[in-house]
Formats: structure tokens, sequence, C-alpha cells
């Protein structure tokens, strides 16, 4: 038997996640401070934890209406018309998912036929090339610079339209990068996508995590309702990943489209985790303000010594990473990441893991504490100072 | 509130350098900054925070509920001042609701807490009844939780 017969070709196809290979090689360095997580350093607030326990103590442990729990698209309703702008239809116009990613996997499995292409910003969160292969569909990434602090450029998704385009995936603030959109870039955008006649995904899972002037979502541009699926969650700004709950907002046939498969694939999002969520949009949302003026300070400390210590390091207007470049010092983004981890135990995460246009940059996390963020810092410092030491040797030997 | 005195009650840790780093300013103005807040009050000062199973002392605790007579002029404050002053009392609190002060006591043990509230406390004038409820186990002191396992929880190394 061989076993590659039996995998279907697109998988076969599929790349490793270069975090995946990471993974492997920071676990098994256990002592090393980790600037890699991709989530909130806080442990969810215990009201949103208890609410769950309560659940589970009441005997809730059943399956839910596949669309998710009517009191949670409720108050998903109130929250995304207070938050982001658009009144959604809680009883056809919201679907909740097993977090964003579900929600990004069935949107595209809905939308693409085979061959049906997908423009997306780049460096970008893991999943958007996969994921579109996985629905058949062709990837066209599109890159975002650091010259423009990795920021919304509508310009490039206009010059690398091509026919067959059919959805424009758009995530600010973007992880890894940290970029964000402001209004007048996403109004050409939207200009852009009705002209193209594109479905836009807009995946704004970090949106509370907004750290320069407030969140401003596509979807409440005059018209993009129509043809914008909304999709948030709770995993960063609640600080609830291992609950697994997002949702996804749209116009009733687009979120009918999504149930089709997420009812066959899925049947509904646990309820636990529903219950939690209900809690969290009604008692909650100080909670995250508290986390995200905490991230803020992080955010300000790390930017500043990256670039002290000679590392080009834009600031990040959103989500909870810096994106540093390692260029000046001649190493790979690959290379710094290795050498940093075997030599001083720290681990940030290689840019090129979030796509080719993550070249020569890292992502580092700043979700986590003062202590270990100082002394992360202290350690990067004598790295870099190590190998720029290096090259004036190899230069005075030359 | 400052800068200063966010991330330190944040960080919880007076070292000045490291508070230089976090808040990107020279060792000696962080220094000159903690001396103001000490000096105008703001900062009270620094206390070793102890978990009472661990490092087991020899004294108890009690909150006692205490009954007073407001003055004329001055209200509560005279007397809340008063009873502040006795070094058994860690802290003093006015409350609203069935009693006006509340006021936490450490002594070397019971019987030392019971002569504290007989014969210092109660027969002071202007006290007019106390309730002394003794502490017997705490689980959470000052934001940390004293459970043996309390809220740690390692998340993975790395993820997307």
């Amino acid at each position: 038997m061989n076993p590659k017969d039996f995998i279907a070709e697109h998988v076969q196809n599929l790349p490793r996640s270069g975090i995946r290979d990471f993974f492997a090689i920071v676990s098994e360095m256990p002592q090393a401070i980790s600037l890699g997580i991709g989530e909130p350093d806080f442990i969810t607030p215990w009201k949103i934890r208890e609410a769950s326990i309560f659940a589970l103590e009441k005997g809730k442990t059943s399956y839910t209406d596949n669309r998710g729990l009517l009191s949670l698209r409720k108050e998903i309703s109130t929250y995304v018309s207070s938050f982001f702008g658009p009144d959604y239809d809680p009883q056809s116009e919201i679907l909740v998912t097993v977090g964003v990613s579900e929600a990004i996997d069935i949107a595209l499995r809905a939308i693409l036929n085979p061959g049906d292409k997908v423009l997306y910003h780049e460096p970008c969160y893991v999943s958007y090339a996969p994921s579109v292969s996985l629905a058949f569909g062709e990837a066209i990434p599109v890159g975002t610079i650091p010259e423009q602090s990795f920021s919304l450029d509508p310009e490039a998704f206009e010059k690398a339209w091509q026919p067959g385009c059919k959805v424009l995936l758009l995530n600010f603030p973007t992880n890894p990068t940290g970029g964000t959109a402001d209004k007048q870039k996403l109004e050409r955008l939207a200009k852009f996508a009705v002209e193209k006649d594109l479905i836009v995904i807009s995946d704004e899972i970090y949106a509370e995590l907004t750290y320069e002037g407030e969140h401003f979502s596509i979807v409440d541009l005059p018209g993009m309702k129509d043809r914008t699926i909304l999709l948030h969650g709770f995993s960063k700004g609640f600080a609830m990943t291992g609950f697994r709950v997002g949702f996804a907002c749209g116009p009733d046939w687009l979120i009918e489209a999504m149930m089709k498969i997420h009812q066959y694939c899925m049947m509904c999002a646990p309820i636990l985790s529903q219950e939690a969520a209900i809690e969290a949009l009604r008692h909650g949302v100080d909670d995250v303000k508290r986390m995200r003026e905490q991230y803020q300070k992080r955010r300000d400390f790390i930017v500043r010594r990256f670039n002290q210590m000679g590392l080009s390091c834009h600031l990040p207007r959103g989500s909870f990473y810096a994106f540093p470049s390692v260029h000046s010092l001649g190493l790979n983004e690959v290379d710094f990441c290795h050498r940093l981890l075997r030599e001083y135990e720290v681990a940030v995460v290689p840019g090129t893991a979030f796509g080719p246009h993550g070249k020569n940059h890292v992502r580092a996390s700043f979700s986590t504490s003062y202590d270990k963020l100082v002394d992360a810092t202290d350690r990067i410092e004598k790295f870099v100072e190590s190998v720029q030491a290096e090259k004036e040797d190899a230069s005075a030997a030359v | 509130m400052s800068d200063l005195l966010k991330i330190l009650q944040e960080t919880a840790d007076p070292d000045s350098s490291k508070l230089a780093k976090i808040l990107g300013l020279a060792v000696e103005d962080v220094e000159k900054q903690l001396h103001e807040l000490k000096e105008n009050g703001s900062l009270l000062g620094w206390v070793p925070l102890l978990h009472p199973s661990k490092s087991p002392s020899d004294s108890v605790r009690a909150v006692i509920e205490v009954k007073i007579s407001p003055e004329r002029e001055g209200g509560f404050d005279r007397l809340a001042h008063r009873i502040s002053k006795f070094d058994e009392v860690e802290a003093c609190h006015l409350m609203s609701g069935a009693y006006d002060l509340m006021v936490i006591v450490q002594g070397k043990n019971l019987h030392a807490v019971a002569s504290f509230v007989s014969e210092r406390l109660s027969t002071i004038e202007g006290v007019l009844s106390t309730a002394t409820h003794f502490l017997l186990r705490s689980y959470k002191e000052h934001g940390h939780l004293l459970a043996k396992d309390g809220e740690a929880y390692e998340k993975p190394p790395v993820s997307a």
C-alpha cells in the first residue's frame, strides 16, 4: 500500500505550516522565553469561565440550533451594531461558528467554484492560502509593505486583480504585522469591490485591539453590507482562544449557504462556549478595555526597544504583535530566529511563516508579562550586538 | 494616575532600572519620580506580600465591626484616626450599613486580640459597640489567589 495514493492531491500539496516547524523546536527548550505565542497571555476573565461552569452544572450539555443559541445571536447582533455599525437579523444573518477559522473555511467553500480566485493581503494569518486551496480556489496574495507600516494598500489590490477573482479576503488589524486600514483606503477598496463585483470576507478578530483611533470596518460603508461577510469572535479581545467560538454576519443568502456546510461538518459550536460567549458580551467588555490598555503599554515598550537596538520596527496600530525587520543584520529571518533561540533562548517567529512577503522580518508577540518582555528584549539586544560584532570582524578581516 | 504608578501596580517591582527600561526614561528620572510620589504621599511604601500558610506567623487576625458616635464637628474622623493609631490596627475603614468602622486587627494570639478589643477599643469614649470576627483561612490576598495550583497554566510556546 502506498500511503500517498490515499491522500488527496490537493492535501498532499499543502505546505506544512512554518509555525508547526518552529513549535517543534521551541517545545524542546522549555527554559526559553517565548514571544511566539499567538494568543493573549491573560486567562479568560473568571466571570466568563464561571458562566460556562454554571451552564455545565445546570446540565447544558446538548447540541444547540445549528446557527447557535438565539440568545447569543441576539447579543452578537447588539454588540456588532454598537461596535462595527451595521444591524444584523439574529434569525437569518448571523451564524455562530467554531472560531473564525471555521468561518473562513465554510465561507470560502460556500462561495468558490474550482479555480475561482481570492485576493488577500500578505503577510497574513497562516490559514488563508491553505483554506483557499482546500476550497479548490486559487490564492492571489497582495503584498503589504513595511514602508507603509503594512497597512492596507488599495492600489496594490487593483493592480493584482485578474479575471476570475471572486473574493477579497481582508484581516485588519493584521496578524502578524499589526497593520490597520483607515476609512479613506477602505472606501477606495470598497469601490473596487463593487466595480469588480467581489464578495468581501473581512476577518476582524483583532478589532477590539486597535490602539490608534477607533476600529473601522469596511462593512459599515454604503452598499458593503450586501456583499460582505464580517467575521469576528471571542478569542483575542476576550482572551477566549480555547473556547473556540466565533461568528459570521452577512446577507441571509450567504449565511444560509455557509449554514449548509456548517450543519453537516460541525453541527454547532459547543454549548458551553456559547454560554461563555453570552456572558462575555453582556459583562466582559470592560475586561477587554483593561487588557487592551495593558497591551498598548507593552507595545510601546517593545517597539521602542527594537528600534533602540537597531531593528527597525513600525508601530503596530492593532493586534498584539510587533514585526521588526532583521535585514540590517545581514541575517535572513529564519537564521535570525534559529540563532536567537539557540544562543540566547528567546523564541520569535520567522516572518515567512506568514507568507513570502514576511521575509526579513520576525513576529514578536507582546502578549506577555513585563518581566519576560524586559528579559527577552535584553537578550535580543545582546544577540544583535554579537551579530554586529561578527560582521565588523568579518569586514576587518577582508 | 501617572504611567509610573500604572506600571508599578502591574509589575509590583520597584527596581528603578527595570522601570526606566519599560518607560523609556533615564534611571535618575525614575528615581526622582519615585521620590516625588513618596514625598507627596501618593506612594505609601512597600510591603512584602506573604503566603499565610507558607510563611506562618504566630499572629491571628480579626475583623472588628465598630459602632461609634459621630461628633458635631468632624463626624467619625477624630475617633477613626484615634483607633487607627494603635499598632495592632492593620487597616481601618469607614463603612456604610449596619456599623461604622471596619477595623482589621492583628495580634499575637486570640487572647491578645480579645484584650485589645475589651481593654483598649471598647473603652474609648464614643465607641458604642464592637463585634469581633476572627479570620480562619485566606483564599485571596491583594489580588493573589492562594490555592496551591493558583491559575498557572502553560500556553503552547508558539502558535499562529
